[in-house]
């Protein structure tokens, strides 16, 4: 399951919706707001999605997981709003049999939903500027 | 003319002062619509760094257009 919240993710509570007894391993990320970027101070962010599309293509990103990879469950959820410092901005949890299947999805899982998932990102900077990131062109405008 | 419902996301949003509007449009695809409401309100992204979505779902730059249709294009995605 893939979801845009706008509320605190809860990891905990993420992961126990995980829970099978058939797994072996659990493998989560957490993506945190960093205060640098491109080597410039950040003090906040705001993520904003475009949710319908968002939730169907972070679907399909985790039905592929679970194609291409032996896992049992896998979840995202991707925060929208003001985060600050710190704040959890997308947690990704993969549960499998094994381990390497977990790690494997988990990396596939969250590399893809950056690449994929309409969700954009205004960085809040030091000297008082701010800018929508974008990876493609590698600066802020 | 078609009605058509245009949601702005991001960049766009800031630039169009709006995060949607209706309109009325002779644009026969989406491409032709970025065009037309770059042309009109001075987008800076160029519609190769975009994507077109219609009624919710990715769709090529030629998808024809209808009545009703729900328009949205993607800047570049910076999740994570």
């Amino acid at each position: 399951m893939f979801s845009i919240s706008a509320k605190p993710i809860d990891p905990a509570l993420m992961a126990r919706e995980l829970a099978d007894e058939a797994a072996g391993a659990c493998v989560t990320f957490e993506g945190w707001v960093r205060n640098r970027n491109e080597g410039r101070p950040v003090l906040s962010l705001d993520y904003e999605a475009y949710a319908p599309l968002a939730e169907k293509e972070g679907a399909r990103i985790l039905e592929e997981a679970r194609a291409k990879f032996s896992v049992l469950k896998a979840a995202c959820v991707h925060r929208t709003g003001a985060l600050a410092l710190g704040d959890l901005a997308v947690w990704v949890g993969v549960v499998a049999e094994h381990r390497g299947a977990a790690f494997e999805a988990c990396r596939y899982v969250i590399d893809q939903a950056k690449m994929r998932v309409p969700i954009w990102k205004r960085e809040h900077y030091a000297d008082g500027s701010s800018g929508w990131i974008d990876v493609s062109s590698g600066t802020a405008r | 003319m078609k009605r058509l419902r245009v949601q702005y996301f991001a960049i766009l949003r800031e630039q169009r002062g709006l995060d949607e509007e209706a309109l009325l449009t002779g644009a026969a695809t989406a491409g032709q619509l970025y065009d037309e409401l770059r042309a009109l309100h001075g987008f800076s992204l160029p519609r190769d760094r975009l994507r077109a979505a219609v009624n919710d779902e990715f769709a090529p730059w030629t998808a024809a257009l209808s009545d009703g249709d729900k328009l949205v294009f993607l800047p570049p995605v910076a999740g994570g």
